[in-house]
């Protein structure tokens, strides 16, 4: 629900308006969040959305303060999504190609977090590929961290984003039923976001092969579901997630085909679950896979492009926000 | 439309417990009439009995053919005929062929070609793991889809824990039933024989009946983690069977099949080398033969099978431990089964369940029981008349038979499927 500024009231002076402090000095979970807290998060992005859409998108908020982006993992989207974030409002961003450096010689997480830490950034982006290492990161440097990802684990801004994506296609978002669908299992956007939109009141499935969808998922509160028509049922956002290719060649799945033909999200699939519902996917998508271009390219049911813009305007929001903390902090 | 009635039927039909007089009457090849007691009936065409056993046609889901891939030793047709001959109206073939079926269009292909020969239904197990390379999972929706029955790697154990675990856990979802041999791979690699005194006199590395307890402890471990559907296929032990009836009594939900070779042989019938006994699981003791007697007695047993595996002579005249494995099996299934009945006191229907009701039930099947409505898969047999078997006569195009020269109790007339009469021997 995009809040327009009151006439004479500028889109810059809405965002200083609306800009709290993050609820915690990192954020690595999206359990750091709370409801107050993600609905200020929100608030605040939609007036960076505004922002965005204008011509002259850049502020100093954060001028003069070092965000550095440490991808230990190849990410194009999420790296550049997070560096025009910081850029827009008005930071000094350095993406260190991580892996092509220290990590190859040899060098440790902590090795390089302290390293790094020696040159003073106030926020850190990290993306690993293992679980806990933000967390870890986190307890070794003096400055903010923001999880862009560990592992199987969470992409808290990622949940936000989607969550943003919601509010403005639905208005509330407490009354949806959201299926996520597909490899549950080793998806960090999965278990972000059914945290945060359990936490905000929607009733969240999980859907896919009992080989990708853990066993004790329903402990997390969601419902389990192994068949599409069962568990699309009603639903009015479905959330589709990638597929790594390797564990679509017989250790997990048997082949795309078969994939594609029983969890694939196309047309008739889509039909199973309430009129008028929408579709997600966090990117980059398999088309074929898990995914039919005729349902991910219908801007009338699909928010994948939405997604996309909205990660940018929500990471400003965290940076702006974890920015005021730190200096509150201070 | 003719009608064909059978009357002065001893009919047993497992499914329901009934062993008594009764009259048929097939309408488009289906059960239009099943009257129990003497009725009278109308029909174009009308066969009397004359008081012998008519049942449902048999099913046996463990028949290895060469098609595609060896064709010498066994085809679809020379199958299909077999069966026939032997009242089988079912069977499933496995997936272990050449290519392996392992892909819907496989499944597809043995379905078609079966129907095309218009005698016996061919149905196909998919294979667990592509290629059964106990490795990478093979496309069970799809195969299930098109049609397989259930999916196994056939002889082949699936020695990585975590492959079967997936499998199982994945097949759920289209409540899909997995089979698979219990035996530990390693304890059971290269054995010929059962572990024991004359295994060792023999000179034949052996197998011990431990190592069948030890996979199948496993096999049921997973299945309790995953709640899969699953067949223990061809156990051939006492101790296994032990454990089985634990597992049991825990409720936990599995069926086991037993082949008819381990019920009428023991591993005194390897002595002389006779390479036709060369079985896998080889055959065991005769106190293992009489525990799966009486588990078919108590009911412990779903399904009996031949485990047809058709071996031409060059596979077979080779010493003992060089020598292909398995015997036919089609043809002899039902005088071999009333073997049970002649010699170890079952009665006729405790010994026609794991042929009929038994497996259809476990794979689903319409058939395996005679009721109005269903299609009219039966078989007319005499079992009490004397038949020498003469391996030379089957129609297997493999004639490793290990009943050659057996004499035996039990002769089928006639068979019948989808009302159409595909064996005739009156």
């Amino acid at each position: 629900m995009t809040q327009l500024a009151p006439s004479g009231h500028s889109v810059t002076d809405l965002i200083r308006e609306r800009l709290v402090p993050f609820p915690g000095r990192h954020f690595l979970s999206a359990v750091d969040l709370n409801p107050p807290a993600a609905i200020a998060l929100l608030d605040l992005a939609d007036a960076f959305v505004d922002l965005n859409r204008s011509s002259a998108k850049a502020l100093d908020l954060m001028h003069g303060q070092t965000v550095m982006n440490l991808f230990f993992e190849n990410s194009t989207r999420t790296s550049s999504s997070f560096e025009i974030a910081a850029k827009r409002l008005g930071a000094d961003v350095v993406t260190m190609p991580v892996q092509a450096s220290s990590v190859k010689k040899g060098e440790t997480l902590i090795d390089t977090a302290v390293t790094l830490n020696a040159m003073k950034p106030d926020i850190l982006v990290i993306r690993h590929s293992a679980s806990g290492a933000a967390d870890l990161l986190s307890q070794k440097v003096g400055c903010s961290v923001i999880n862009a990802g560990d592992g199987r684990h969470e992409h808290p801004t990622q949940a936000l984003l989607d969550l943003l994506s919601l509010r403005r296609a639905f208005g509330d978002v407490g009354n949806l039923t959201v299926a996520i669908c597909g490899d549950v299992a080793h998806s960090r956007v999965a278990r972000s976001n059914v945290a945060l939109l359990q936490m905000m009141g929607a009733r969240v499935r999980l859907i896919g092969p009992p080989t990708l969808v853990p066993g004790d998922a329903d402990r997390w509160g969601c419902e389990v579901f192994h068949d599409m028509r069962e568990g699309l049922q009603g639903c009015d956002v479905v959330m589709m997630l990638r597929l790594q290719l390797e564990r679509m060649t017989g250790a997990l799945v048997p082949s795309t085909r078969e994939y594609f033909r029983f969890w694939g999200l196309d047309r008739e699939k889509l039909g199973w679950a309430a009129p008028g519902a929408r579709v997600m996917h966090p990117g980059p998508m398999n088309r074929g896979v898990e995914i039919d271009s005729d349902v991910a390219d219908d801007l009338t049911v699909s928010l994948i492009q939405d997604q996309v813009e909205m990660g940018v305007a929500a990471r400003m929001a965290v940076l702006a926000s974890l920015a005021v903390r730190r200096g509150a902090d201070r | 439309m003719t009608t064909l009635a059978i009357i002065n039927a001893r009919l047993l039909d497992p499914s329901t417990d009934y062993d008594g007089p009764g009259s048929i009457v097939i309408e488009d090849g289906v059960l239009s009439e099943v009257n129990r007691g003497s009725w009278l009936v109308q029909a174009d065409q009308v066969i009397d009995a004359h008081g012998l056993c008519l049942a449902p046609g048999l099913i046996d889901i463990r028949v290895k053919t060469g098609e595609p891939g060896a064709e010498p030793r066994e085809t679809l047709k020379s199958a299909s005929q077999a069966a026939a001959a032997g009242g089988v109206c079912t069977i499933v073939v496995q997936p272990d062929t050449d290519p392996a079926i392992d892909d819907p269009a496989m499944i597809d292909f043995i379905q078609r070609r079966g129907a095309a020969l218009g005698l016996v239904n061919v149905r196909a197990a998919g294979a667990a793991t592509r290629g059964l390379d106990g490795q990478r999972m093979a496309e069970i929706g799809l195969m299930a889809e098109a049609g397989a029955l259930y999916f196994t790697d056939g002889d082949r154990v699936i020695a990585n824990s975590r492959t079967l675990q997936r499998v199982m856990s994945y097949a759920g979802t289209f409540n899909a039933l997995i089979a698979c041999r219990p035996a530990d791979p390693w304890l059971t690699e290269g054995a010929v024989a059962a572990s024991g005194e004359l295994a060792t006199r023999l000179g034949l590395s052996g197998s011990p009946a431990i190592a069948e307890r030890m996979g199948l402890e496993r096999d049921l471990a997973l299945v309790e983690q995953t709640g899969a559907r699953f067949l223990v296929d061809q156990i051939s032990t006492a101790g296994a069977l032990e454990t089985l009836a634990r597992a049991r009594g825990k409720g936990l939900d599995v069926a086991v099949s037993v082949s008819i070779n381990h019920l009428c042989f023991n591993e005194v019938d390897i002595g002389d080398y006779r390479t036709f006994y060369r079985l896998d699981p080889p055959l065991r003791s005769e106190a293992d033969r009489q525990a799966l007697i009486e588990a078919v007695r108590d009911g412990l047993i779903d399904v009996i099978t031949s485990a047809h595996a058709p071996a031409p002579a060059e596979d077979k005249r080779l010493p003992f431990a060089e020598a292909a494995p398995g015997a036919v099996g089609l043809e002899t299934l039902l005088p071999a089964a009333l073997s049970l009945y002649h010699e170890d006191g079952l009665d006729l229907l405790e010994v026609l369940r794991p042929l009929t009701a038994g497996p259809a039930a476990l794979l689903g099947l319409e058939s395996g029981r005679i009721a109005p409505g269903l299609a009219a898969d039966l078989v007319l047999f005499d079992p009490d008349a004397p038949v020498v078997i003469d391996a030379a006569q089957l129609k297997s195009k493999s004639k490793n038979s290990p009943f050659d020269g057996r004499r035996l109790q039990g002769r089928v007339l006639l068979t019948l499927v989808g009302g159409r009469i595909v064996h005739d021997a009156r």
